[in-house]
């Protein structure tokens, strides 16, 4: 066996590391340093996100295959898992104080091997060039995240939003499976590289329907309509700084292993089959997720319903099918992590310090806590995409990205997710109305939040004024998009 | 008469949609888990069978079911851990009792 072949797993060993260390500093430090765990934790995975960043730019070519082909790697593939990892970071520092919480005593080192684990999970479904080692990462990514989302052991609502979450899960993975098996019975092997080709000869009944079943088991993932039904109340159940891991990192792996096995292995029967089937769920992802999102007054289950619809702009970045677009969706799951970690982080505060998560209580915030509700503001018009912050530009970029396809079709999408941006503004301004305009006297009395919590924020904040100036950054991931194999 | 793949291949669908039927009307957690178990061991049959079948000479699709197998497994492990714990606050494993969170 050739085991050079590991060095182009070296993201996945980086985090391989980090894991064993978190797991052994848990297992064997006596029980009082336990409260140095999430900064322990925290700063390791910041020294392989930046180990991360290094190799990327040190390593000049980056496209390698390991184990038969099963596994690769490219230049977009290190860019995404670079991107996850700056979430990854900014969702440790924010749950630092929530870890070191006294019910989370003995707990505190689980929820650090899961998350390490779930994102090796995601690794592997973006780097997977066969439909086993994907199907082995789509399940390790998302069993350790029903065990996280059940974390908070006493609340009932925890337990709840768990089992919600995991049968959801088994029945979508169940389904998965079903497509691949007729992908299987269709081209005779499980390597996206063989059905790709073997594809192009057929046409038949069977594709779609094996198509269809695919595309329903990533799209409960990604949490599409008709597929979203589990989103608004695992999100509201699970502990908040799960939620923000949920929200962000998992969505965005999501979206981008989709593009990849769309690309990659079903890339040839692009017109005649699934772009169609996307068509249909973007629509309705971005109407009904907005729709949904307006009548919601708890602030977790609000933003669940804008990740839905966000979800839906996430997918115009996957139906463009060209490279540019695939420039644009990393830089808005980029720019989406941001944001939404704004907007989590300080929910987190304002719950951590006095437990309230309905927006009503968030009513005349901005004469107790000004700085939050500036935080929160800025999160919110972000989300919506008005214009001197980064969300503007990454809307901009994905709507561009789908419009160089070039088709009627796509105008017409694009068109419809314009006028679905104007109706998301009503309910995120709802929120800034609340802190800003409401006469009444806030619930929330002035708190200090820690340490941790402010510097998360304002990581997110500066993400959010500075991604869309500073042009660099997309300019970086357009350049990928230009060079990438993933469209043959 | 010769045994083939259609023999073999609508028990597994049958098996499959029992699977569907069963967890969209079951309301007991551990009856819709067993749902979700047919569902799983349908696909492991149908995978041995395409690749017993269609492709007689490699072996990707037994292997894709063992691995199937072993994810099964872990699933229903984690998911009676959950059921567990419901059932300790709730004393109950009705799926109508879970509606403290909706819409």
């Amino acid at each position: 066996m050739d085991y050079s072949q590991f060095l182009a797993m070296k993201q996945e060993i980086a985090l391989l590391v980090v894991f064993l260390l978190v797991f052994l500093y848990d297992t064997f430090m006596p029980q009082r340093s336990g409260k140095g765990l999430p900064v322990f934790a925290t700063v390791l995975m910041l020294i392989a996100t930046i180990g991360g960043f290094c190799s990327c730019c040190l390593g000049g070519t980056c496209s390698l295959s390991a184990f038969s082909g099963m596994y690769e790697t490219s230049a977009a593939i290190v860019a995404i898992k670079n991107i996850l990892n700056i979430g990854v970071v900014i969702v440790l520092i924010q749950s630092i104080r929530w870890a070191n919480g006294p019910d989370m005593a003995v707990r505190r080192g689980e929820f650090y091997e899961l998350l390490l684990v779930t994102l090796f999970g995601m690794y592997l479904m973006i780097s997977a060039r066969h439909f086993l080692l994907f199907v082995i990462g789509l399940e390790s990514a998302s069993l350790p995240l029903a065990a996280m989302v059940a974390l908070d052991k006493k609340r009932y609502e925890s337990s709840e939003a768990a089992i919600k979450y995991m049968l959801t899960a088994v029945f979508s993975s169940a389904i998965f499976m079903m497509g691949l098996s007729f992908v299987y019975a269709l081209c005779g092997s499980l390597y996206f590289e063989t059905i790709y080709i073997n594809l192009a000869a057929q046409m038949s009944p069977l594709l779609i329907l094996a198509m269809a079943f695919v595309l329903a088991g990533v799209g409960f993932k990604l949490s599409l309509v008709p597929f979203h039904l589990w989103t608004a109340d695992v999100y509201q159940g699970a502990p908040t700084s799960v939620t923000s891991y949920l929200s962000v990192i998992s969505k965005g792996a999501a979206a981008f292993a989709l593009l990849v096995i769309l690309a990659q292995a079903f890339g040839t029967v692009y017109s005649q089959v699934w772009s169609w089937m996307l068509y249909a769920l973007i629509i309705l992802t971005i109407t009904v997720g907005n729709l949904f999102a307006m009548r919601q007054r708890n602030m977790k289950r609000f933003l669940a319903f804008s990740s839905v619809s966000q979800a839906g702009y996430i997918m115009l970045g996957v139906i463009g099918f060209n490279g540019t677009a695939m420039a644009a969706l990393m830089f808005y799951i980029l720019v989406y992590i941001f944001s939404n970690l704004g907007a989590f982080g300080v929910i987190q505060a304002i719950e951590n310090n006095c437990g309230k998560v309905s927006m009503d209580d968030y009513k005349g915030l901005y004469k107790t806590n000004p700085r939050l509700s500036f935080a929160m503001m800025l999160a919110m018009f972000s989300l919506a995409g008005i214009p001197p912050f980064a969300g503007f530009f990454s809307k901009f970029f994905i709507f561009t990205g789908a419009l160089a396809q070039g088709s009627t079709a796509m105008y017409v999408l694009v068109l419809i997710a314009l006028i679905n941006t104007i109706i998301s503004l009503y309910y995120y301004l709802l929120v800034v109305k609340a802190m800003f305009i409401s006469p009444d006297e806030s619930v929330i009395p002035t708190f200090r939040s820690s340490c941790s919590e402010r510097l998360g924020m304002w990581i997110a904040v500066a993400g959010i004024i500075f991604l869309g100036i500073v042009s660099c950054v997309y300019n970086w991931l357009l350049g990928i998009g230009a060079h990438t194999a993933i469209f043959q | 008469m010769e045994i083939t793949l259609i023999f073999w291949l609508v028990p597994s669908l049958i098996m499959f949609c029992c699977g569907v039927y069963g967890f969209i009307t079951r309301r007991n957690m551990i009856a819709m888990l067993i749902s979700l178990e047919l569902m799983l061991n349908s696909v492991d049959i149908n995978f041995a069978l395409f690749n017993r079948y269609l492709f007689p000479g490699q072996m990707e699709g037994m292997f894709f079911s063992l691995f199937a197998i072993a994810l099964a497994a872990a699933e229903t492990a984690l998911a009676i851990a959950i059921i567990l714990n419901i059932f300790r606050k709730v004393k109950n494993v009705d799926v109508q009792g879970l509606d403290t969170m909706k819409f």
